[in-house]
């Protein structure tokens, strides 16, 4: 009788997680402070502002998420992709905070994080976090 | 070594109905089973995934690495090494919770296409090689 009780709760829990995750996924918010510079990415920061994925050799969204940006990237001038793979980069990863794969960070053109989503982003909150950035 | 994404949620998929049956019958050979399928998709390939291969033949559209959900399935394989215990032991409740925390993962799995093992491994990986610095300093 209690396996019962535990099993319903446990599928209750997992739908509010799986519900509450496909509505967050993806979405761009705010983020407030780090600076990085092309040293720390490895390449060259974009004119007027540059997108950071990370990503890791195995994750199915990176996928698509690179699509999306580059699109974007080539759509925008003055901005540049970058993608960093977060099993190379564990330094940054730790230093960001970045827990799930793909990230995508939306800096400024000196370098500062304005934007943070966390899973696949659609082109549309993409290019709205970019307009953002460059005003 | 790359997996068939559609063969892992299929699979998922009946690991929550196993589990889920484990939490009714309070039954310690069903959760015993899946265990032995989670030890072989740890170090070979999930009896559930080929019971796929059998049923749909072809080769699916996109491929992924299997090395995310390989490790998932020793994740679960330590949840219901923990549950088998609390069964043996005649200790029921934290049985429950272990299993019930495997199934957690599996139903997220199956139901959104979530996979919480996977997004471990990332972390565990973070953590990693700190804990190799230490051990060499």
């Amino acid at each position: 009788m209690t396996g019962l009780w535990v099993a319903l709760a446990t599928l209750a829990l997992g739908t509010v997680i799986g519900v509450v995750r496909l509505r967050r996924d993806g979405r761009v918010n705010d983020a407030a402070g780090e600076r990085l510079s092309a040293a720390d990415l490895g390449s060259e920061l974009g004119e007027r502002a540059t997108l950071v994925q990370f990503s890791t050799a195995f994750c199915q969204p990176c996928r698509a998420t690179r699509r999306v940006l580059a699109d974007v990237g080539a759509l925008v001038p003055g901005v540049a992709h970058v993608e960093i793979d977060a099993e190379s980069r564990l330094d940054l990863v730790r230093r960001l905070g970045i827990t799930r794969t793909p990230t995508v960070l939306v800096l400024d053109a000196a370098g500062s994080v304005v934007k943070r989503a966390v899973g696949q982003p659609r082109k549309a909150d993409v290019l709205a976090a970019l307009a953002a950035a460059v005003a | 070594m790359r997996a068939d994404p559609r063969a892992l949620r299929f699979g998922a998929a009946v690991t929550t109905l196993v589990l889920l049956s484990v939490l009714l019958t309070e039954s310690f050979w069903l959760l015993a089973a899946q265990a032995v399928v989670f030890a072989l998709g740890t170090i070979w390939r999930s009896p559930y995934v080929m019971l796929f291969k059998a049923l749909v033949p072809g080769a699916p559209k996109e491929t992924e690495d299997a090395r995310p959900p390989r490790f998932a399935q020793g994740v679960g394989l330590a949840f219901t090494v923990v549950g088998l215990a609390g069964f043996a032991a005649g200790i029921t409740p934290p049985a429950l919770v272990a299993t019930a925390a495997a199934l957690l993962a599996a139903f997220l799995n199956a139901a959104f296409g979530f996979c919480l093992g996977c997004e471990m491994y990332l972390l565990i990986r973070r953590l990693l090689p700190a804990a190799n610095m230490e051990v060499s300093k």
